[in-house]
């Protein structure tokens, strides 16, 4: 008898349980890359998204705050009506986004906008994307409403017109305050991707719930994706926190 | 139009209304600035001091009036007020440094870009600067590692670097401990002496009479009194600045 042998015998009743359990819905049919294929289909969406959601959110946060800011003491003409639109625009978005759930906006994404198209990746990445703009919109137009007033003055001043005081002073100084929101929006986005699933896409969920209608058996696959989440979140609210912690340090 | 070459600022009729016309923050001023002149402008809170100083480089829009800065009228829609600027400098009572910048990179931000210095001619001229106002060895530290004086001082070298014609002041010395106010005033007072116009709003009555060419009592957004220091301040006839005065002296 050998020893490998051996020790299976000597192992308590519920471990050879689970050992059998982890064998049939990991290592059978190489399920595991279901987790696999699926955690990278998750980071896919999830990073392309977040680039997509913090573009359109700087965009928003900026004509949204230069509304606020300038409107009320501009010329009538061309260039303030001009902004009035976008602005407007700007806020039917940020009122439909934050007014639904996400899941119906994915779902409206993949089964109406885009029909014709049968890239989900590409389709999750947009609602994701867009949603995600809405708050990330959000969260930079606080930012730049909390530097003071007497920076934005003090750029004026020295003859910096409205863009350039933005760009040098005003953007610099508020992605630093907000950044940390930043890291956390990105953290939220990763665990709302796991409804993907909705419209077809075999992200890490997904790739558990596959798993566990082969398998029949729910615990192992729904745990495993469970503790992968949790592991990246972990991993990076531990460099939030870090980033939290190095912005405080460099305070001037 | 005034063709005095003399003249830097031009101001006529000047009027601020905020809420329609139910506060009238200035109320028809007229006065001029000339080259070379250090004009002290006094008077109660909330008699428009502020406003307006800060009228005079547009970051307060005039209800009505004319502001020529010279002979350019600072409200035309076809003046580009981001040029006129670069020649009036501004120095606030809360400093507004740039805090993510170091005192070298608050300084030469400006000439850099607006006056396309280069990065060793700025840095050259700031480090003069810097020795004008016995802060050479701060430039690399950022601002929440100075001191008020500190920070004023380097905000009122900051505006120099862009080489104004003209450097308004909104209560400079208002925001710093007492022990720092002296620094300050000192810089001031050399750059009254090497001939720069300055516009200063301040309640600093020593400085007023010692430094200014002339003294602005507002009062309710007007000009209640203005003239020599020795006119304002040595027999005060107007009896609003009498009371003002034995408050602040
Ligand atoms: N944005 C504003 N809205 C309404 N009233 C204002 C505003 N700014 C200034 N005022 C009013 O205008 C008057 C003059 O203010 P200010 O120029 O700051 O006075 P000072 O600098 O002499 O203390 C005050 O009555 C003030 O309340
Ligand atoms: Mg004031």
């Amino acid at each position: 008898m050998n020893y490998l042998l051996l020790a299976t015998l000597a192992m308590p009743q519920w471990l050879q349980k689970l050992k059998s359990d982890f064998i049939l819905n990991f290592v059978d049919d190489d399920r595991y890359m279901y987790i696999v294929k699926g955690l990278i289909v998750t980071a896919e969406v999830t990073f392309f998204a977040t680039l997509l959601g913090i573009v359109l959110g700087a965009l928003v946060a900026i004509i949204r705050s230069t509304h606020d800011k300038l409107a009320p003491t501009m010329r009538m003409g061309a260039p303030k009506v001009a902004l009035k639109i976008v602005n407007a625009i700007s806020q039917v978005y940020l009122t439909v986004i934050r007014g639904t759930p996400v899941v119906v906006q994915l779902m409206i994404a993949y089964f109406i906008i885009f029909v014709t198209s049968n890239n989900k990746v590409l389709i999750a990445v947009l609602a994701f994307g867009f949603n995600s703009g809405a708050y990330v919109a959000e969260i930079i137009r606080s930012g730049i409403m909390s530097i003071d007033n007497g920076q934005f003055e003090a750029g004026r001043s020295l003859g910096f017109n409205y863009a350039q005081t933005m760009i040098y002073i005003i953007i610099p100084q508020a992605f630093k305050n907000v950044l940390p929101a930043l890291a956390n929006e990105f953290i939220v986005l990763l665990k709302e991707t796991s409804i993907s699933g909705y419209v077809g896409l075999q992200d890490l969920a997904r790739g558990g719930d596959v798993i566990r209608s082969r398998t029949y058996s729910a615990f192992m696959p729904l745990l495993a994706v469970a503790a992968i989440y949790l592991i990246i979140v972990m991993f990076f609210s531990k460099l939030v926190t870090m980033l939290e912690r190095r912005l405080r340090n460099s305070e001037r | 139009m005034s063709a005095n070459n003399d003249v830097i600022i031009d101001v006529k009729g000047l009027k601020k209304y905020y809420k329609g016309d139910e506060i009238k923050a200035l109320d028809d001023i007229t006065t001029t600035i000339k080259k070379g002149e250090v004009v002290a402008i006094i008077g109660p809170s909330g008699s428009g001091k502020s406003t307006f100083l800060r009228s005079l480089n547009l970051l307060e829009v005039p209800t009505d009036g004319t502001i020529l800065f010279e002979n350019t009228d600072i409200t035309s829609p076809e003046t580009n007020i981001n040029v006129l600027r670069q020649k009036m400098g501004m120095v606030f009572q809360h400093f507004n440094l740039f805090p993510h910048l170091s005192v070298m990179d608050n300084m030469t931000l400006a000439p850099r870009k607006l006056l396309k210095m280069s990065k060793d001619d700025a840095e050259k001229k700031a480090k003069d600067l810097l020795k004008m106002v016995a802060l050479e060895d701060r430039a690399r530290a950022f601002p929440s590692q100075l001191s008020g004086g500190q920070k004023q001082r380097i905000a009122i070298v900051r505006a120099l670097m862009m080489s104004p014609d003209v450097l308004l002041f909104d209560e400079p010395t208002s925001a710093l401990d007492p022990e720092m106010v002296g620094e300050v005033l000192d810089v001031m007072k050399k750059l009254a002496q090497e001939g720069m116009t300055m516009a200063v709003v301040t309640h600093e009555m020593g400085f007023a009479r010692e430094v200014a060419s002339r003294v602005i009592f507002m009062e309710n957004g007007r000009i209640a009194l203005e003239g020599t220091p020795e006119e304002v301040f040595n027999n005060p006839s107007n009896e609003r600045l009498k009371t003002f005065l034995a408050k602040v002296l």
